[in-house]
């Protein structure tokens, strides 16, 4: 801590809106929304100069739950949505947020293509390897042998690597944190939203009530013993014999965000209204 | 466990701050989530606990004559990636009672406890030494206060876990 001034600032109360969860007692969600609303008071941006857009699913109800301006969506169209606010309000720090089951599975092809695009955007996961709101089916993320009463004998089927994916599509920021160190999540997510483009943060959330055996990820996750690098090469050399238990920055890219040129852009309402006419 | 111990007696009280004030807010939003699940006897027992963590944060602040809160002032983990005197947020259960809630904060407390006397240990300042023993002393005092609560709490029923519409159908 290099300083205990004191000073009027924005604190993570000023982003929590007066709706109150409903995620289960002892959900990882809980955490990260209070790490989300510390990292925007890291941020000292206001409540109002923040968007949150959000697909379907537990982690996907943050947006009510903060007073920035909100969008829930529908599943797996957050990040388009999230697109299409940032480039027509460049002004606004974009944030989107959902589970594994809605950006992994059912938006896969977004996430995909936001990496690609690279827009100004930070998009947080909450990753519990399974659909909790619709009962515990296996996500993307769900291990092939994880035996269930609506997965009996488990999937087989290989998981997802969100980090291996986004780095390979091309977002220029790529992290794990976990939902119980929430200090070290809200400063990863702060990083996040500082550095420009597409920042990915994997946040490892657990499901108490269909996956308490995720409890024990407290034991299983450490710090990266690396550094974080801006050398693609070096991160997927890393990440490809990623455990999924290091939490830290892996990539830090300089690749340029996406910009509309709106200095090219003289077209005035009513020029675009005569241009659609039937 | 190896602590970075502070400093300065500023920074020593600015992160005793920060570890009351993360108690609370984590007593406030567990108490919100029992309020949600219908659980208003834990609900109301951890928004007690809120209060009095609140209380400890503003006895620091007049202590220090701060008009504020300080700035950037972040609460060490301690044995995990939490400060010592949150409750983990996973460690609670829809159905618990309110013995279950205290033995939490009786935890959170022996937690504090060992915290301060670990860094009483640690720091080579004289006067951060002297603030941490007599927080640890005041930790001492609410493990005790706790343990008092606890005696007037009556032991949870066997079968308290039981739900007969549980979440999971499996179980």
């Amino acid at each position: 801590m290099n300083d205990v001034a004191t000073c009027e600032q924005l604190t993570a109360a000023n982003f929590k809106s007066a709706v109150k969860p409903v995620w289960c007692p002892g959900c990882g969600d809980y955490s990260v929304l209070s790490s989300i609303t510390k990292a925007l008071a890291m941020i000292g941006k206001p409540p109002h100069e923040v968007g949150v857009v959000s697909g379907i699913g537990c982690s996907s109800r943050i947006p009510a739950y903060t007073s920035c301006y909100g969008f829930h969506g529908v599943h797996g169209r957050a990040l388009a949505a999230a697109t299409g606010l940032k480039v027509a309000r460049p002004d606004l720090t974009v944030l989107v947020t959902g589970g594994d089951g809605d950006g992994y599975s059912i938006g896969g092809n977004h996430f995909l293509h936001a990496c690609r695009r690279n827009v100004d955007l930070t998009y947080i996961v909450m990753d519990n390897h399974v659909y909790g709101m619709t009962k515990g089916q296996p996500s993307p993320t769900t291990e092939p042998d994880w035996d269930s009463k609506l997965a009996p004998g488990g999937t087989k089927i290989r998981v997802f690597h969100p980090l291996v994916v986004a780095l390979a599509a091309g977002a220029n920021f790529v992290g794990r944190a976990f939902a119980g160190d929430p200090n070290g999540t809200a400063a990863l997510i702060a990083q996040a939203i500082r550095h420009p483009g597409f920042s990915f943060v994997e946040i490892l959330s657990p499901c108490v009530t269909f996956r308490p055996e995720q409890k024990e990820w407290k034991s299983m996750v450490r710090p990266a013993p690396v550094e974080k690098t801006d050398d693609p090469v070096l991160a997927a050399r890393r990440v490809m014999t990623d455990d999924g238990m290091n939490i830290g920055v892996l990539y830090a890219g300089n690749r340029p965000c996406y910009e509309l040129d709106y200095g090219r852009s003289p077209k005035s309402v009513a020029d675009l209204e005569m241009e659609f006419r039937v | 466990m190896k602590l970075n111990a502070p400093k300065t007696i500023e920074e020593f009280m600015a992160q005793a701050y920060a570890m009351e004030v993360e108690a609370a807010q984590r007593y406030s939003d567990l108490a919100d989530a029992m309020d949600t699940h219908n659980n208003r006897e834990v609900a109301e027992l951890f928004r007690k606990m809120a209060v009095i963590e609140g209380k400890h944060g503003t006895e620091i602040m007049q202590h220090m004559g701060w008009k504020t809160p300080p700035a950037n002032a972040v609460a060490p983990s301690w044995e995990g990636f939490e400060a010592a005197e949150s409750v983990p947020i996973d460690e609670v259960h829809y159905l618990m009672r309110p013995w279950h809630a205290l033995q939490l904060a009786l935890a959170a407390e022996q937690r504090a406890e060992r915290f301060f006397a670990e860094l009483a240990k640690s720091t080579t300042d004289e006067s951060v030494r002297k603030a941490a023993l007599e927080l640890q002393e005041e930790e001492r005092e609410h493990v005790e206060l706790v343990r008092a609560w606890m005696a007037k709490v009556p032991q949870p029923e066997k079968d308290w876990a039981e739900d007969p519409d549980p979440p999971r159908y499996d179980q």
